[in-house]
């Protein structure tokens, strides 16, 4: 029977192929390099955000307050600019802001032990208050002239590749060599497995859950810049879309457990090649908005029974913490 | 003769009387009531969120007319959360206000409200959005005017191309989005050459625009035009045609309020070449004068009813330069 046994990415990554096999053959103009690049350029932000979120799965935790990252710093470089602030000075400050934050979530979490789920739903809601409050004139910060140059991190394109496929490239290799090849990493996964164990053969384990959700935060605000850059300015209240539920179904779908632990870079990009190449798809056939939901919420549905099926829960999978 | 005479020197006198008059001043009837009406009046105002260009400038231009006359504001942010909306209407009823101006989330959802509050004596002006309950003044843009305007624009452009266009939608539930189609709709009806490849929902969001106009690009390089719901989403839209290298093949028609960057400053860069504008500024002023004259004439709210539709101004490259085309909210609030 073991040989029988997928693993929820192998069923992922075989749900793509099918996927991107049929629209191959059944939809004129999908298997073109161009579309090919299409496809990806505009995953290439949730990718981004999947490797944040994967971080701090990975460690038994979860980042709701991501898009707050996303949306609230890297607004605040375009409102900085705006006011005649100079371009690296406003990069510092929202560097500065996003560090802090990444501080005051993972202090909530490791050292006040409020539950994650929380604790990130709570600090998210305040920055997006703080920034629509205080710091934005408007939902949608504009591009202005002070920011020339800085929208090649979301447009334009290097060899053919258009960048924001870099940066989801870049940030891949960055997330990967941090879990695979740092003393950190090892940490991380240590804790996502057993913390308590983790804890008592002395890994620092509080400092490693701090620097998780600096990470997290870090990684968020790259995604928003390179989002801005893309679109020429900031939305930012794509904090009220459902956007965080895009970025936990990457995860989730392409394999990370909730329960910490399992998975990682690979993961991430197996679930954001199946977003991608679904949404594609769909809007090619120009398929309603409707009918999108119905054949994505399927899709999902079935990759998540196949893996309950396939890998079913027992005492020693179904950990505390579990969602 | 005599006659004449007299009549001759009396108007000689009146004339030469009538600057003692005027030295001590006339006083004009009517301004002492109107300012009676206003002063101490509170006007409640509930939008679908603040934050962005049309409810701030709608805000600050209502303020800058009426509180010189001692008008009082109430300001009910619902920050896009409907039932926080209905809410603060039904607790505006209970306060009384003079006036209630209102921007609908939707059709439904305030218009039993609304007519409520009419009942209790209070004007309901709506803005933009209007709902299914008529009030007593309606002021904003005709959305399917909107949407006939643009795709008239695109379907010239488009003439003597490959006819084919895409429409990049708002969202779903919003009447606006759904208004706008409308107006597509009777334009294409007329031109069965018009091939539509691709009608999806943005969501008003700027990213999924971006990304729906690159695929359909990618499948129909020859695309020539686009009709667009909002410009704020249309940035995205923009983006993405200028990335195709096809700025000035793809004709992008779109609408917006007219401030400065969300408009003319886009038309200016070629990423729009169409932006119907509902001049804020205008509105909120038509807004202050309904207001102005509903307070000083007393009528009964809900005994008369009028709409007054926004006169759309079209920014394309000839007049984004101007002085007047677009507005700027930070110099609109000073």
């Amino acid at each position: 029977m073991r040989r029988f046994r997928f693993s929820q990415q192998e069923i992922v990554f075989v749900v793509f192929v099918a996927l991107f096999a049929i629209f191959s053959v059944f939809l004129k103009g999908f298997f073109t390099a161009g579309n090919m690049l299409t496809l990806l350029q505009n995953v290439a932000v949730l990718g981004i955000l999947g490797l944040a979120m994967a971080i701090v799965v990975l460690g038994r935790g979860i980042d709701i307050s991501l898009i707050a990252a996303l949306a609230v710093p890297p607004g605040l470089v375009l409102q900085m600019v705006q006011n005649g602030h100079s371009l690296p000075y406003s990069l510092c400050v929202a560097l500065a802001l996003t560090i802090g934050f990444g501080l005051f979530n993972g202090w909530l979490i490791a050292y006040a032990e409020v539950p994650s789920l929380f604790a990130t739903l709570a600090t998210g809601l305040l920055l997006a208050g703080l920034g629509q409050s205080l710091l934005f004139q408007l939902d949608v910060v504009q591009w202005s002239d002070g920011m020339k140059g800085f929208e090649r991190l979301g447009q334009g394109s290097v060899l053919g590749v258009p960048t924001p496929i870099l940066m989801f490239a870049l940030a891949c290799a960055v997330v990967a060599f941090l879990l695979r090849r740092t003393r950190w990493g090892a940490y991380i996964y240590a804790i996502g497995d057993n913390p308590f164990a983790a804890r008592v053969t002395g890994i620092p384990t509080r400092p490693i859950i701090v620097l998780q959700y600096v990470l997290a935060a870090l990684i968020g605000c790259f995604a928003g810049l390179v989002m801005a850059a893309s679109v020429n300015s900031m939305p930012t209240r794509i904090f009220n879309s459902t956007l965080i539920y895009d970025v936990i179904l990457v995860v989730v779908l392409g394999g990370i457990g909730l329960s910490g632990g399992r998975g990682g870079v690979a993961n991430v990009i197996v679930g954001t090649l199946l977003i991608g190449t679904m949404l594609n798809g769909m809007t090619i056939m120009d398929l309603s908005y409707s009918a999108q939901n119905l054949v994505k919420g399927v899709v999902l549905l079935a990759a998540v029974l196949a893996d309950s099926f396939v890998n079913p829960r027992n005492e020693e999978t179904a950990q505390q913490g579990d969602i | 003769m005599n006659t004449i005479m007299k009549w001759g020197l009396a108007l000689g006198l009146t004339i030469a009387a009538a600057p003692a008059f005027a030295d001590k001043g006339l006083n004009e009837p009517f301004q002492e009531q109107f300012r009676k009406a206003l002063a101490g009046k509170v006007v409640a105002y509930v939008p679908v969120a603040m934050n962005f260009d049309l409810t701030e400038g709608w805000w600050a231009g209502l303020k800058r007319e009426l509180e010189p006359y001692g008008v009082k504001f109430e300001l009910r942010d619902p920050n896009w959360n409907t039932n926080a909306g209905a809410q603060a209407v039904t607790s505006l009823i209970s306060e009384k206000p003079a006036v209630i101006v209102v921007h609908n989330p939707d059709v439904q959802t305030y218009a039993k409200l609304l007519m409520r509050a009419e009942k209790e004596g209070i004007y309901v002006i709506q803005i933009n959005m209007g709902s299914a309950y008529r009030s007593t003044a309606f002021v904003g843009a005709n959305w399917i005017e909107i949407g006939e305007k643009d795709t008239e624009a695109v379907v010239k452009a488009c003439a003597g191309k490959s006819n084919k266009i895409a429409i990049v939608q708002g969202a779903l539930s919003a009447a606006a989005s759904a208004y706008t189609l409308k107006g597509v709709e009777n334009v294409l009806a007329q031109h069965p050459e018009i091939k539509v490849v691709s009608s999806q929902a943005a969501d008003w969001d700027a990213a999924k625009a971006k990304a729906i106009t690159q695929t359909v690009l990618k499948q129909n390089p020859d695309l020539c035009g686009i009709v667009g719901f909002w410009d704020g989403m249309d940035i995205g839209t923009g983006a993405a045609v200028k990335e195709a290298g096809l700025t000035g093949k793809v004709f992008v028609a779109t609408s917006g309020g007219g401030e400065r960057k969300g408009a003319c400053d886009q038309v200016k860069s070629g990423a729009f070449d169409l932006d119907m504008s509902y001049d804020v500024p205008t509105q909120a002023a038509q807004m202050a004068g309904t207001i102005k004259w509903l307070l000083s004439s007393g009528v009964r709210a809900g005994t008369v009813k009028g709409s007054e539709y926004t006169t759309l101004i079209p920014i394309t490259k000839a007049n984004a330069d101007s002085q007047i085309a677009c507005w700027n909210l930070s110099d609109f609030k000073k």
